[in-house]
């Protein structure tokens, strides 16, 4: 009876394994592709030592399109639709970088309501994409109604892009000197209602998760991130911020207007998933405050530059003036030439830093364009910031670095 | 300066200051658009980060990005982009290579440069020595060539799809149902290095006889004969000329030969 006990409290087990016994091995397990909390199509190849995780394998690549390749043998203006189909979950943020860059290598300027058009369209796709991922961290781990909440004001955002330009996701709406075309007023006007009535929902969903004790439980020191181990990584946005650095390229490096917004950058204490949520939470406040500035402050004229060997005239101009008609030909044909050299251009996007290297040779076409996307960094970590998690972790840290596979793969 | 692109702190003197830090290793500075690029010896590129990073404040690497120049000798040059959080500052470090000279691996000063690396490699096919993960990352599983080279078709050599037949996924030469087409827009009067019709009585070769259209599936240069380019080394460097654009032109009338 005693050896049975002792079986029972595995001390037999211990002293001498017996012949039925087996020695425990890791377990390698596939999560993705095609898994609703790997955000797309990514594939990690885990080892499990029971439910611990020991290594993680990132495989990306399954969405790459090479759109680097094809932006090669396109137009400067055919290449901008790619930047939408990159980061799908805010693709205005995407443009943003490229037509930047562009005009850095033209020193082009811009129209002051061009600018605070651009960074009014900014943060509402900054609010549009932390909708998506707060609303798909929070399911991730486990909350269904705060994601059924999150996605109607994403709904809205995503009909005032409707409205803008015409299309919900794929804008296409800046353009080298400026954006396509003038916002209505009411469009103006709809926002700023729209920017007093969402927050109560908006705090209403955050409400149910941001104390939650089983939100705390899955969030609070999963993935703690120190500040140095955070710059080494090369992380950005967010979840550079919720490792407590406080960096943002809107406040450090402004481009467009954003030196004339005042806003805050929020930073975390911890540098944990629950950090980088919170980070998220608070930038969806500060850019409903920068969008309130933007209409405030917006001044009356054109919103693109008026040099029209850059930007083709608008059609009914076209009907009128011959040289508006050559214009409008050449430039949506041939298109402009953009004086070689090379650029680094830089955003912060929702997602942190997303970066376009273009290099110029003086033709009607890039010669390279490195596009530096935010979450190549982001899931390289992944192996250092799941190790010695719960299999159940990996979601909620894939949830926290928000990666989303259109600019990953690219 | 009009455009309203990134301010970053000013550049006066970093470009003089770093060059030093730099020293022998430097090969060239260009300061252009407010940027400066240090083109630096492939050798000592590791310690020159280094010391980037520990003496200077750069204290991350944000992006190495390739770029391919057929024309050179040292086709690939590799760039390393690097920013400072606090002195708010970028700088671009580059060196050159060809397909066969590995470029020193930066992973044991920056753990990013793992994936950046392993991304260079599999578009570009620049080695890295010291990476001790040099996979492909982005492309397929199985994938032949380096898709980001110039001398790379953009349509590939390859096309996959489901066949029902054989039940799985089966990989075939590309086939066209049209003709790839790219335009020249080089104007005959600003450089065009080609000889227009009827001008080649001044000196000089004929233009190409043929029009850009394709009749047989052959001539579209892929086809099954496109694999054996695709199985060469591309050492293509005699065929690649000065000029990007009037290149498009000859090697679609290379494919042209081809088909015939």
């Amino acid at each position: 009876m005693s050896d049975y006990l002792d079986e029972m409290d595995h001390l037999a087990d211990d002293a001498d394994p017996t012949v039925g016994d087996l020695e425990i091995q890791n377990f390698t397990i596939n999560f993705g592709p095609q898994h609703p909390a790997a955000h797309g199509v990514l594939r990690m190849v885990m080892e499990l030592d029971g439910e611990i995780v020991e290594r993680v394998d990132p495989h990306i690549g399954l969405l790459h399109r090479g759109t680097e390749k094809l932006i090669e043998h396109k137009t400067y203006l055919q290449a901008l639709p790619y930047f939408d189909r990159l980061d799908y979950c805010s693709p205005l943020a995407m443009e943003h970088s490229y037509v930047l860059a562009i005009e850095k290598l033209l020193d082009l300027e811009v129209p002051l309501r061009g600018q605070y058009l651009r960074v009014l369209f900014a943060e509402l796709t900054r609010i549009c994409n932390h909708m998506l991922n707060i609303g798909a961290h929070v399911m991730d781990v486990g909350a269904m109604t705060p994601n059924i909440w999150v996605f109607e004001i994403r709904e809205q955002c995503l009909e005032f892009f409707e409205r803008a330009s015409g299309a919900r996701m794929h804008s296409a709406w800046f353009r080298p000197g400026g954006v396509h075309q003038d916002v209505p007023l009411k469009l103006l006007t709809d926002i700023a209602d729209w920017l007093d009535e969402f927050p109560t929902l908006f705090n209403d969903a955050m409400s149910l998760v941001v104390g939650n004790r089983i939100f705390k439980q899955r969030n609070v020191d999963i993935a703690t991130v120190s500040k140095d181990d955070a710059v080494r990584w090369g992380f950005s946005g967010p979840v550079l911020r919720g490792s407590g650095v406080a960096w943002d390229l809107r406040k450090s490096q402004p481009y467009d207007v954003y030196d004339r917004m005042d806003f805050e950058v929020p930073v975390g204490t911890r540098g944990d998933c629950y950090d980088r949520f919170m980070v998220r939470v608070e930038e969806v406040r500060q850019s409903a405050r920068i969008m309130r500035q933007c209409l405030n402050e917006m001044p009356d004229g054109p919103v693109s530059s008026t040099d029209r060997k850059i930007v083709p005239p608008k059609r009914a101009e076209m009907k009128q003036s011959m040289e508006a008609l050559i214009h409008h030909f050449k430039l949506y044909t041939e298109g402009f030439h953009v004086p070689a050299g090379e650029v680094y251009v830089a955003t912060e996007s929702p997602k942190g830093e997303f970066g376009v290297y273009l290099v110029s040779d003086g033709t009607n076409k890039p010669y390279r364009c490195k596009i530096r996307p935010t979450a190549f960094s982001h899931l390289q970590a992944m192996d250092f910031m799941t190790k010695g998690h719960m299999l159940p972790d990996a979601t909620a840290i894939l949830g926290a670095i928000d990666v989303v596979f259109g600019e990953c793969d690219r | 300066m009009a455009h309203s692109a990134p301010s970053i702190s000013s550049n006066s003197g970093v470009a003089d200051k770093l060059g030093k830090v730099i020293g022998a290793a430097l090969i060239g500075t260009v300061e252009a658009y407010g940027e400066i690029s240090f083109t630096v010896e492939r050798a000592k590129l590791a310690a020159v980060l280094e010391k980037l990073r520990d003496k200077h404040e750069y204290q991350q690497l944000v992006e190495i990005a390739g770029v391919d120049y057929p024309d050179r000798a040292e086709r690939f040059e590799v760039c390393y982009h690097l920013l400072s959080l606090t002195k708010n500052h970028r700088i671009r470090v580059k060196v050159s290579t060809d397909e066969d000279t590995p470029v020193p691996s930066v992973t044991h000063i920056w753990e990013v440069a793992g994936w950046l690396e392993r991304e260079v490699f599999d578009m570009y096919g620049v080695l890295f020595d010291g990476n001790t993960d040099l996979r492909r990352i982005l492309t397929d599983y199985g994938f032949q060539g380096h898709p980001f080279r110039k001398d790379f078709p953009l349509t590939g050599y390859v096309e996959m799809r489901y066949s029902e037949e054989a039940k799985r996924v089966v990989y075939e030469p590309v086939k066209l149902a049209q003709d790839f087409r790219s335009f020249d827009f080089m104007s005959p009067w600003e450089g065009a290095d080609y000889i227009l019709p009827g001008d080649e009585k001044v000196g000089g070769e004929a233009p190409p006889a043929t029009p850009k259209t394709t009749e047989k599936k052959n001539d579209t240069g892929a086809g099954a004969k496109a694999d054996k380019k695709a199985a060469r080394p591309s050492k293509r460097k005699t065929a690649a000329t000065k000029k990007p654009a009037p290149k498009r032109t000859k090697s679609g009338t290379q494919k042209k030969g081809e088909g015939k």
